[in-house]
């Protein structure tokens, strides 16, 4: 198998153009069943209160929307997005590894890894 | 109005922001967080996380485009990268040290700056030899397809540019946009890399950027699911109509009322900003 810049090109438009639409598609319905169950009530943007923990961290998503709750599910959704492009560097490091271009591994997973660090918590704590 | 209503007028502005911001490349976060304070009167700090989602939502679905044609360039991306995350994340942390009004007047600058920017020509290709050493080094030189064929490009001036793009992830991390303009002046300008390949390099960088913050932003309770919902949504199916869309005639007249639309919301955060009434 040929690992040429012209398939991995090819390999991250995939990875990119299957998270987007997955991600917009669990908005998209959970959207819709949240907007269902509770579309009739008052929306409080105006002044900040910061969302509850469970909407915070990755555990506290997960866990709401194995629960089913509509918000828990849309903030999955919008997870997944963030986690898009945090995949797509994931798939260049393996790339230019398997690639055996050492400087550019390293170089990218430097940007993985903060990436990692920014979307767990270890930059900001979720609480 | 309630959840629903509001939702869906939501939906439609950031429809057309999205629109606008695809067709004039000025992208459509630029506009989201001022219209969502200034329309809706929403908080600027849920107002930025929504509009930080919906970049990476428009930044990877025209990244899965652009990829293929040859453009982009994964290399200078990705080392330049290192530079935008690191400056994403020091912005985020930046956001909740300033009060709402500073940011409100930070972004009111930054998108004059940004709408004065996309109007300026850009420069030819560099026709030097010289290029930059290190550029040699970190193999940043390549080749793009042009309509005479393959052109090879060198790199210049890349401490320049990788500073300036530090500084785009800071903006891009305190004020949840995708700052293109100033990746592309970091590129193209600084840089002297072709225009083509900037403004794509640059869309595959913004999605990565912008991740980076989105993390500290979810994690500080910033990103209000019901919020983010419309807002990311609209904009998605207005980029993606927007990228159908052929340039020609009508474009010129949209960028020219994008600008001004993009000019009075700059003012009045700006105005806003200063008497705190964000």
């Amino acid at each position: 198998m040929h690992w040429n810049d012209d398939r991995v090109d090819r390999m991250i438009g995939t990875v990119l153009r299957t998270g987007v639409l997955s991600a917009a598609a669990i908005v998209l319905l959970a959207g819709a069943g949240f907007l269902l169950h509770s579309g009739s009530s008052i929306p409080n943007y105006h002044s900040f209160r910061g969302e509850p923990a469970e909407l915070r961290s990755i555990f506290g998503i997960i866990e709401g929307a194995l629960h089913g709750r509509p918000l828990c599910i849309i903030q999955f959704g919008l997870l997944a997005l963030i986690a898009t492009p945090i995949i797509r560097v994931a798939f260049s490091v393996f790339a230019f590894a398997v690639q055996r271009d050492r400087m550019y591994a390293i170089i990218t997973s430097v940007v993985f890894l903060v990436l990692l660090a920014s979307l767990t918590g270890l930059v900001h704590p979720p609480h | 109005m309630n959840v629903l209503e509001l939702s869906v007028v939501i939906f439609g502005v950031a429809a057309i922001a999205g629109f606008l911001g695809s067709l004039t490349g000025l992208g459509g976060g630029v506009v989201l967080t001022p219209a969502l304070t200034l329309l809706f009167g929403v908080d600027i700090r849920y107002a930025i996380g929504a509009s930080l989602v919906s970049v990476i939502a428009t930044s990877s679905g025209a990244a899965s485009a652009y990829v293929k044609e040859g453009y982009s360039n994964i290399r200078i991306g990705m080392f330049l990268e290192v530079a935008t995350v690191f400056g994403a994340i020091a912005g985020a942390m930046l956001a909740s040290k300033i009060p709402t009004s500073g940011l409100g007047v930070v972004l009111g600058v930054v998108l004059l700056i940004s709408a004065y920017l996309s109007t300026r020509p850009h420069p030819d290709p560099s026709e030097s030899d010289r290029g930059d050493p290190l550029a040699e080094r970190l193999r940043l030189n390549s080749n793009y397809p042009t309509f005479r064929g393959w052109q090879h490009y060198r790199v210049e001036r890349v401490k320049a540019g990788f500073s300036v793009m530090f500084g785009a992830g800071v903006l891009s991390g305190l004020l949840g946009i995708g700052s293109g303009a100033f990746k592309v002046i970091a590129m193209d300008r600084a840089m002297r890399i072709p225009f083509k390949v900037s403004t794509t390099t640059s869309n595959f960088m913004i999605g990565v950027t912008a991740a980076a913050s989105a993390g500290v932003y979810l994690n500080r309770g910033y990103i209000d699911p019901a919020l983010a919902m419309p807002v990311m949504l609209g904009v998605s199916a207005g980029a993606l109509l927007g990228a159908r869309q052929l340039a020609g005639a009508q474009t010129r007249i949209l960028r020219v009322i994008f600008g001004i639309v993009v000019g009075v919301l700059a003012l009045e955060m700006i105005w806003n900003g200063l008497t705190r009434r964000i």
